[in-house]
């Protein structure tokens, strides 16, 4: 085979794993939207503040203590411990649940009935609070966050394309544990939603909130679960992203990555956002492979956005999306 | 007893339908004209010109024109800083074209080009609504800074890939450049503010504004009564960049004189203009003053207490800004979804009806 | 019924009716599989008042939406002033003197009733942009022009005093009045209502036929409504169309209706004793 064209499929098996992490925040988006019509923007920074809380929690790190230096003059970090990574993870699980309640409580509950628009732009609220909370609580340098996965070029892969085309492939070990753990959760949310009770009312709510308050469902219920799930997301989803390549703040905006991979698989689709997620993964990595160098590179920037917006101009119901039937 | 419409009667369509329909206002807005222009740049210090009444201005601008496409026709963008972005290149390559045209015409001249960019990302709009067009409005926000970024003809090969404005007079006063007095950028912004602010009312109380406003309400009904949406929504695309493109164009040539395109047209400043938007109130003209006073206003008092009085550490100060921010549009979009614009005009009814509330 | 197939005739109340203005020629529109008309032709003359009825579902709004524009139909043609229309968007036809109501309320919320009703203005209003950013002579003087038209609408609905309140805040009754202040506006040579008097008490009826009578009376317009009450539909108009599960089951005046089986049928059931 040419090389060009090992390169490229080496390109878009890359771009495929990306693609998985965009589509672990999609999917997040996805969940409350469908629940509660709320378009989350802050799903990103959720996933931010879920990697941060895991290393902070881990390493076992003061909150809040670069302000209680600053106010009574002391000099405190740590409290010298260290938590193991399972534990860890269970008590970042926990305060994403609280988070969740919080979210519904504080604001959610007041905003019912508003314009989608509103509840959007209060999620951009959500999304400055909890980026500049997130940084007051745990500070807001550069952290690594190991919780154990592995990590690096995956052996096996590399010596067998090296045999078969004399060139052996770089995949990374992170980018395949990441994969195979996005596909549980996916499986785990779709047996979750078909075949509980929890789920089927979550079904309910998605597809109309007077119908299932009128069956006895509890509506403040269902959004503390489906936020709590997009919290589970987002954890899993900072977890593979921060060990990639660190938790700090451009962790957020991957969230903004996620917006034109739900532009093209629909708000409401959860094989859309997965769909959507990886066409993005592979299309930018493809394009800039091929293009980026004739145009000055970094792409990747605006590729999905564009991508997402021609897409769009043509197929404005997305890729899985009904079309739609306007009334008056 | 001032602040009464009691005896203000209106006998024609004019003057039913001017800006301030109470005598005490009309009172009120001619001596603050008074006030910004003849006391304000003679009187106040250099600090508080440049940190403070500057950005207040050029931001206003911006947000006018953010609040016609947002508040007024409902299209929600997520761009500003891109197009800014437009305005400021704009800007940069004329006023290095042609250095022996007016300034002034260059700013203007920047937002017309803005427009047009405007125009041609307003076209998805056709197509898109809510959510999706937002979303593709961060199509022009990214790929605009790239842009600039990456093509050397826009900041005219300089080796660290920056603009930075030559000295250009107005009238005789330097208005850019390193030898620019406070006061004079001052006036010059002030200038722009007003005029704008002044066409901004215009419009939206005349027929355009309508037509926005009932595309923005009920697409599907405007259309049926005669609004021609793809007109209604271009034209406030058209508009409001070319406000956005003179913000862009002031803040580089007025208010830093020199910009890095990642740092000062990044995604974040879209944000800002959007919330100036919202905490101000949507569909308001007062509202994008007041709400750019405040987001200007908040940081420098948040640092003069925290870093100046307290003596913290200036990162700390800037998580507060964050936390203070969010916390505040979410205060906002729950008490009051129509910003501090609509506290305003709460208060001056109560005041009409003040002492007899019944 | 002989008086009919003439050009043009006089009512027994004087009003005189003109000849055909649009003509539905087998309108056949379908939504995937559903067919919501189904080869229905019927004429509006100038100067009637036509009605539509039929029960839930019978395919009465998309037949306005047809004529408005809105809904393209699958087969069949309008034509308008006796030339078949081309297809057009509807802001196009609103531009050709049709204006109408909606069964649902569509007024637009953010504004207040002046600016609502001005918005019907909007097809006679051409100053242009920078005109009016100036707020020129032009664009100034087209403004209380047609402020001036407006306020004989307002003064002719008796809602002057609610000027200007934000529409939200009116109750029902008046919504519906502001919206048929907002399509008069527009002084159309075609008037359709949808339901104007859905939801409404027996004054706010009596109210809204005696507005829908002077409109009819006083500028000449042609009105094509669709309504539920029998009785306000046999008061008030000329001709009616009886549509039924996509179909033309009648068409007559009030009393050959009132005759006719298929309707009576479709309304009571059919009888079986």
């Amino acid at each position: 085979m040419p090389d060009q064209l090992l390169f490229a499929i080496e390109v878009a098996l890359n771009g495929l794993m990306t693609g998985v992490l965009y589509a672990l925040v999609a999917l997040g988006f996805v969940l409350i939207f469908k629940a509660s019509g709320v378009f989350n923007y802050a799903q990103g920074v959720m996933a931010l503040f879920a990697a941060m809380t895991l290393v902070g929690i881990q390493k076992g790190q003061v909150p809040f203590a670069h302000l209680i230096n600053s106010i009574f003059g002391t000099d405190i970090h740590h409290f010298g411990w260290h938590v193991p990574s399972i534990i860890a993870i269970i008590l970042t699980a926990g305060v994403m649940v609280l988070f969740a309640w919080i979210v519904e409580r504080y604001i959610l509950k007041h905003l019912v009935n508003q314009p989608e628009i509103i509840l959007f732009m209060a999620t951009i609220g959500l999304t400055y609070f909890m980026e500049g909370f997130g940084d007051l609580m745990w500070g807001a340098d550069l952290k690594r966050l190991d919780v154990g996965l592995p990590q690096g070029i995956n052996d096996m892969i590399d010596i067998t394309t090296a045999e078969w085309f004399g060139y052996g492939f770089f995949i990374d070990n992170l980018d395949i544990v990441a994969t195979i753990i996005a596909a549980i959760l996916v499986a785990g949310l779709i047996l979750f939603s078909q075949y509980t009770k929890q789920g089927r009312a979550m079904r309910a709510v998605a597809d109309d909130h007077q119908a299932a308050l009128s069956v006895g469902i509890s509506l403040r219920f269902i959004w503390v679960l489906v936020w709590s799930l997009a919290g589970f997301v987002a954890l899993v989803a900072g977890m593979m992203w921060g060990a990639k390549s660190g938790v700090q703040f451009s962790l957020s905006l991957i969230a903004l990555k996620a917006l034109p991979v739900l532009m093209l698989g629909g708000f409401t689709s959860i094989p859309g956002a997965i769909v959507g997620g990886l066409i993005i993964g592979v299309g930018e990595k493809l394009f800039e492979f091929s293009i980026g160098p004739l145009i000055g590179g970094a792409t990747e920037n605006w590729f999905a956005y564009v991508l997402a917006l021609l897409f769009l101009v043509f197929r404005p119901q997305g890729l899985f999306g009904e079309k739609i039937i306007e009334r008056v | 007893m001032l602040y009464r419409e009691a005896g203000d009667f209106k006998t024609s369509y004019g003057k039913d339908s001017q800006t301030f329909p109470l005598k005490f206002d009309r009172w009120a807005y001619w001596l603050l004209l008074v006030v910004a222009f003849g006391v304000v740049p003679f009187f106040i210090n250099d600090y508080w010109l440049n940190a403070v009444l500057l950005p207040f201005l050029i931001y206003a601008i911006a947000a006018l024109g953010l609040n016609i496409l947002s508040g007024y026709a409902g299209q929600i963008s997520l761009g500003s800083g891109g197009f800014m972005a437009v305005g400021a290149y704009s800007c940069y390559k004329l006023m290095t074209s042609f250095p022996d045209v007016s300034i002034f015409f260059h700013v203007i001249i920047s937002g017309l080009i803005t427009a047009m960019v405007g125009l041609a990302f307003g076209l998805p709009s056709m197509r898109i609504k809510g959510f999706y067009l937002a979303v593709a409005t961060l199509a022009a926000q990214f790929f605009l800074v790239w842009l600039f970024n990456k093509v050397p003809w826009f900041f005219n090969y300089s080796a660290s890939g920056q603009i930075s404005a030559p000295e250009r007079t107005v009238l005789g006063y330097a208005v850019t450049g390193p030898l620019a007095t406070a006061p004079a950028k001052y006036l010059f912004c002030l200038v722009f503010v007003l005029l704008l602010a002044w066409m901004a009312r215009n419009l939206t109380r005349g027929s355009f504004g309508r037509k926005w406003m009932a595309i923005r309400d009920m697409d599907i009904a405007a259309e049926i009564i005669g609004v021609n949406p793809l007109s209604a929504k271009l034209s406030a695309f058209g508009i409001s960049s070319f406000y956005i493109g003179i913000s862009g164009a002031l803040i580089f040539a007025v208010f830093l004189g020199a910009v890095d395109v990642n740092d000062t047209f990044s995604i974040q400043k879209s944000f800002l203009i959007l919330f100036i938007v919202i905490i101000g109130g949507l569909g308001s003209i007062l509202g994008s003053f007041i709400g750019a006073a405040f987001l200007v206003l908040m940081p420098v008092l948040l640092k003069n207490i925290m870093v100046g009085q307290l003596g913290w550490p200036s990162d700390l100060a800037a998580h507060f800004e964050f936390i203070i921010v969010g916390a505040l549009i979410i205060v906002t979009l729950i008490i009051e979804p129509h910003g501090m614009a609509q506290v305003w005009r709460l208060t001056k009814q109560k005041l009409r009806l003040w002492p007899f509330p019944h | 019924m002989n008086q009919m197939n003439a050009e043009s005739y006089v009512t027994a109340d004087g009003r005189t009716i003109g000849g055909v203005v649009m003509e539905m020629k087998n309108i056949t529109l379908r939504f995937g599989g559903v067919t919501a008309i189904e080869d229905i032709s019927f004429d509006i003359r100038e100067g009637e008042i036509r009605a539509i009825i039929g029960p839930n579902g019978a395919g009465k709004s998309s037949m306005l939406n047809v004529i408005s524009g809105f809904y393209v139909p699958q087969e069949g043609e309008v034509w308008f002033h006796g030339a078949p229309r081309p297809k057009m968007r509807p802001y196009k036809v609103a531009k050709q003197g049709i204006a109408r109501t909606f069964q649902n309320i569509a007024l637009f919320e953010g504004m207040s009733v002046l600016d609502n009703v001005m918005t019907g203005r909007l097809t006679h209003m051409k100053s242009g942009m920078l005109s009016q950013a100036m707020w020129w002579g032009k664009a100034q003087r087209e403004e209380f022009e047609n402020r001036a038209q407006v306020e004989k609408v307002i003064d002719f609905l008796e809602i002057q005093a609610i000027r200007k309140t934000p529409v939200g805040r009116l109750p029902y009754g008046l919504k519906k009045r502001v919206e048929l202040a907002r399509a008069l506006a527009a002084e159309p040579k075609l008037l359709l209502l949808d339901e104007p008097m859905a939801g409404m008490n027996v004054e706010e009826k009596e109210d809204m036929s005696r507005f829908i009578l002077d409109v009819n009376d006083e500028f000449g317009t042609t009105i094509c409504l669709i309504e539920h009450d029998m009785g306000v539909v046999m008061d008030l108009s000329d001709r009616v169309v009886v549509m039924d599960y996509g179909k033309k089951i009648g068409d007559g005046t009030p009393n050959d209706v009132r005759n006719n089986q298929a309707v009576i049928d479709a309304y009571l059931g059919v009888s079986h004793d």
